[in-house]
């Protein structure tokens, strides 16, 4: 599946390829407000209102997404791709109880009763480590970690082949952290499934991802594998966030970025992580650094990775 | 404090922002604006009579609105009513607000016996039906403008001063006001320094709905027949035109201007409070659909 | 007494006051009005000398038929239009509907009537002017007795219905668009509902709790303000009793009207905060 796309008058998201093989869990990684949210929703045509997809295509298998119908889009949401929330949002709506909300998306997609439909979400509930009779409870009733695997339990319940989660552990302690994202992992090898991990904690990136991407202001500055990234970052700003970890075995100084990441609508000339970048060149003040692969399956968009200047994109 | 003229000039750029806003604040100034050049703008006096001849006229290029019953022109009586119609508004709606104000102040400063006592005195208010208590009451005490003010006003504070009391009940428990009192700051003061600034923007906010309520109460109020006769108000050249028997006879010019004046004013009051509503408590969230 | 025939002689007035207990004092006169008030008796009016009371719950029925009417219409016209511009927010039709709603609670009633009178009694001749009923109308079936009061009741139905419709397509509206800003209604869209299914399943009941507030509070409300629309149109109800009465200083007569109104407020009121606490069991009393 590959993925290009633009977004939104402000662009959220300016020209990012992406491509995820079958099978694989893929990270997106990137501060908040990066375009990170606004890039997978794009995938199924969640955007508000207020945003549009300006351009691309979005392959899914060898159908591209974007110009199709609304009644295919609908076919297409949750039976081949769906999406876990974060538990903290209100994603879970509270007047359902748990049970309701997972069957209602079965007997959305698939011709079942009620009855089927609920035994299938009892199912899913056993799967995710969920006590299945507790179906009939209200989402407020459930701690922050159970309503995370009900809704992993949702996500799964028509059989997609690809899942994008979007901050799913971010709201958790760190133990419960722990538990998810192996649940995550353990389902996702298990039922052979596609997977898009969207954080901005590196830490949740490295533990389930194959590869990843690191996003800035809405550009993709970083791709690769999950063991190049963090052995051998390439982009400054990659480097920063590798380094911002804190060692537990070494007495090693805590750095921080400086500076903010800009402000969308008045977005600095040149490379837009410059005013930050303490690598940076004049170069890097004038011109947009397009992504290059710097080694097999590694690709990054900085200046400093050229001798001079070349030409294509991944 | 002393920001003030950039506070305002940001301010008013946010406002522009909103397309309704702009538009209520025109037509209010369109209408004050008439109001007070009155005496430049209408073509004849309001009182003029022209003539038994000149009775009931449908509109022509001498007479744009035609005239009534008893030969008067009918354009200026309707320019010349807005000053009569926005001054009760105004005025009414100042009167309700403070006494709204205060009373709310009170009885959410004071809790304890007197302020249940209060409250208890302002839901009868809102109990009884509005407008027949006010008819009953402007009859009672005679029908001149100043009367009406008076009683419009006193019957529009029941809104105002639950609002305020509930706000200032919320802001009792904030640890400004805790602080102050532990360094011995006498309630007056506490009252007057750091209440009042928090509560003074609700109540402007608030003020929108009250004028526009008090001209539609005056102006029911005079169609009643309980309005000064002799300043006449939109409200009261709508009872001269039914009791008259001209909007039988079908004269429409006579019926829908002085309506017309009050229904722009009131959306004008409408869209204006909306905007502020916005501005003041805007919508963070995105919505999904 | 402040309006009297200016031929009555001394004697005569002093009858009078005796007749109807005017010349005792003033506390004994309440008094003995509470009292003749727990036996349902509301005193005699002057201009009709008739007892109060079963003038009063005669009108009062009129009333509460136009009323009744024109409520189940604005309350379920208004939160439609406002269900459907939530929907279709952004679109004309919406900022049609909000303006549109905006301008007709703008509105003075009573000049809504009379300009109601002036196009269709003065011009179309569609309506009857005013009253509730055509003299000799039921004689010849119910269906023609049906059929008058229908025409009668057309007007002032209509005038209430764009009057008060306003508000419920204004708060339905903003309600609805309060909960689109929902997450769940993020997590329906991404399953593949339509919007149409998500506002169904999700969003209209949460929504419509402020809109059946309203309604309860309106109940007794609508009582107290149909007074405009009644007298504009003659309709003989409780509203236009309050203000002829008024007219005619007909004390008992408007007191009574009075009482009665304000009572017939506060049951309504009560009504529904019994319901309410059916309705919803964390309120309880």
């Amino acid at each position: 599946m590959g993925y290009t796309s633009n977004s939104g008058c402000v662009k959220a998201v300016d020209g990012i390829s992406l491509e995820v093989a079958e099978g694989e869990v893929f990270g997106l990684a990137g501060e908040s407000g990066c375009g990170k949210t606004t890039a997978m929703l794009s995938i199924m045509q969640l955007l508000p209102p207020a945003g549009r997809i300006l351009g691309g295509r979005i392959m899914f298998g060898d159908r591209d997404l974007v110009g199709l119908s609304d009644a295919a889009l609908r076919n297409i949401r949750w039976k081949s791709i769906s999406m876990v929330f974060q538990g903290a949002m209100n994603a879970l709506n509270p007047v359902h109880n748990v049970g309701s909300q997972i069957a209602e998306a079965i007997m959305l997609h698939e011709k079942s009763t009620r009855r089927d439909a609920f035994r299938r979400a009892r199912d899913l509930l056993e799967l995710v480590g969920l006590d299945p009779s507790r179906g009939g409870e209200y989402p407020h009733q459930f701690s922050g970690g159970m309503k995370q695997r009900a809704i992993i339990a949702m996500a799964l319940a028509c059989n997609p082949r690809l899942v994008i989660a979007d901050e799913p552990v971010t709201a958790l302690d760190v133990i419960v952290q722990d538990q998810i994202l192996k649940l995550m992992k353990q389902l996702q090898e298990k039922l052979h499934l596609s997977m898009i991990l969207i954080s901005h904690d590196l830490s949740v990136i490295a533990q389930t991802c194959d590869r990843v991407a690191i996003m800035y202001a809405g550009k993709i500055v970083e791709q690769a594998d999950i063991i190049s990234l963090f052995e051998k970052p390439l982009h400054p700003y990659t480097q920063a966030l590798v380094k911002a970890f804190p060692s537990v075995r070494t007495s090693r100084k805590l750095t921080v970025i400086p500076g903010a990441p800009p402000d969308l609508t008045s977005l600095p000339p040149g490379c837009r992580f410059h005013p930050r970048c303490p690598v940076k060149v004049d170069r890097c003040m004038r011109e947009e650094p397009l992504l290059i692969r710097a080694e097999a399956g590694h690709y990054a968009a900085c200046h400093l990775l050229q001798a001079e200047p070349s030409s294509g994109k991944a | 404090m002393q920001n003030y003229p950039k506070a305002i000039s940001q301010f008013w750029k946010s406002y522009k922002r909103s397309k309704r806003g702009v538009i209520g604040l025109a037509i209010l100034v369109f209408f004050l604006v008439q109001a007070v050049f009155a005496g430049q703008l209408a073509p004849y006096a309001p009182d003029q009579q022209l003539g038994a001849s000149s009775i009931l006229l449908p509109p022509t290029l001498t007479h744009l609105l035609g005239t009534d019953e008893v030969s008067r022109d009918v354009l200026s009586e309707v320019i010349y009513a807005s000053q009569v119609s926005l001054t009760v508004g105004f005025l009414a709606a100042f009167i309700s607000l403070v006494v709204g104000t205060l009373i709310g102040l009170l009885a959410g400063y004071y809790a304890g016996l007197k302020a249940e006592v209060l409250m208890r005195f302002t839901d009868l208010f809102l109990v009884i039906p509005f407008l027949p208590l006010v008819i009953v009451l402007a009859a009672i005490f005679g029908s001149s403008m100043l009367n009406l003010i008076l009683v419009i006003g006193i019957t529009g504070w029941t809104w105002t001063a639950r609002t305020v009391r509930s706000q200032i009940l919320s802001l009792k428990e904030r640890p400004f006001v805790e602080r102050a009192r532990s360094i011995g700051a006498r309630d007056s003061h506490i009252i007057v320094h750091h209440i009042l600034p928090n509560v003074i923007p609700l109540a402007f906010a608030n003020s929108i709905i009250l004028i526009g309520n008090a001209i539609l109460a005056e102006s029911v109020l005079s169609f009643f027949g309980l309005g000064d006769p002799v300043h006449v108000s939109w409200g009261m050249m709508l009872h001269y035109a039914y009791t008259s028997g001209a909007m039988t006879l079908g004269a429409y010019w006579y019926v829908v201007p002085p309506g017309v004046c009050i229904v722009l004013v009131m959306v004008a009051f409408a869209l204006v409070g909306n905007a502020l509503d916005d501005l003041l408590s805007p919508r963070l969230k995105t919505s999904w659909i | 007494m402040l309006f009297r025939d200016p031929r009555m002689t001394p004697q005569d007035l002093a009858n009078l006051r005796a007749m109807f207990g005017l010349d005792q004092p003033l506390y004994v006169q309440f008094y003995l009005y509470l009292v003749n008030l727990f036996h349902g008796n509301l005193g005699v009016s002057f201009a009709y000398d008739q007892p109060v009371l079963p003038i009063v719950m005669q009108r009062l029925s009129n009333t509460v038929l136009l009323v009744g009417i024109a409520y189940v219409f604005f309350v379920l016209v208004g939160i439609f239009l406002g269900v459907v511009a939530a929907w279709k927010h952004g679109s004309k039709f919406d900022a049609f509907c909000v303006s549109f709603a905006l301008t007709t609670y703008s509105v003075p009633t009573f000049w809504l009537s009379m300009l109601f009178i002036l196009v269709f009694s003065v011009w179309l001749g569609v309506f009857p002017t005013s009253g509730m009923l055509t003299i000799g109308a039921g004689a010849e079936s119910f269906g023609a007795y049906l059929v008058d009061l229908l025409s009668h009741l057309a007007m002032p139905v209509i005038t209430l219905v764009l009057y008060y419709m306003g508000f419920y397509t204004i708060l339905a509206r903003s309600s609805l668009l309060e909960e689109f800003t929902q997450d769940y209604v993020l997590t329906a869209r991404a399953k593949g509902m339509s919007n149409w299914q998500v506002i169904r399943k999700h969003t209209l009941r949460n929504a419509m709790l402020p809109s059946l507030t309203l309604a309860a509070i309106n109940i007794g409300a609508v009582v107290g303000g149909v007074l405009q629309t009644e007298t504009v149109f003659s309709w003989p109800g409780i509203g236009s009793l309050t203000y002829d009465a008024l007219l005619l200083r007909d004390y008992p007569l408007l007191q009574g009207a009075f009482l009665i109104t304000a009572l017939s407020v506060l049951a309504a009121n009560f009504a529904v905060d019994i319901i309410y606490t059916w309705l919803d069991p964390r309120v309880r009393y």
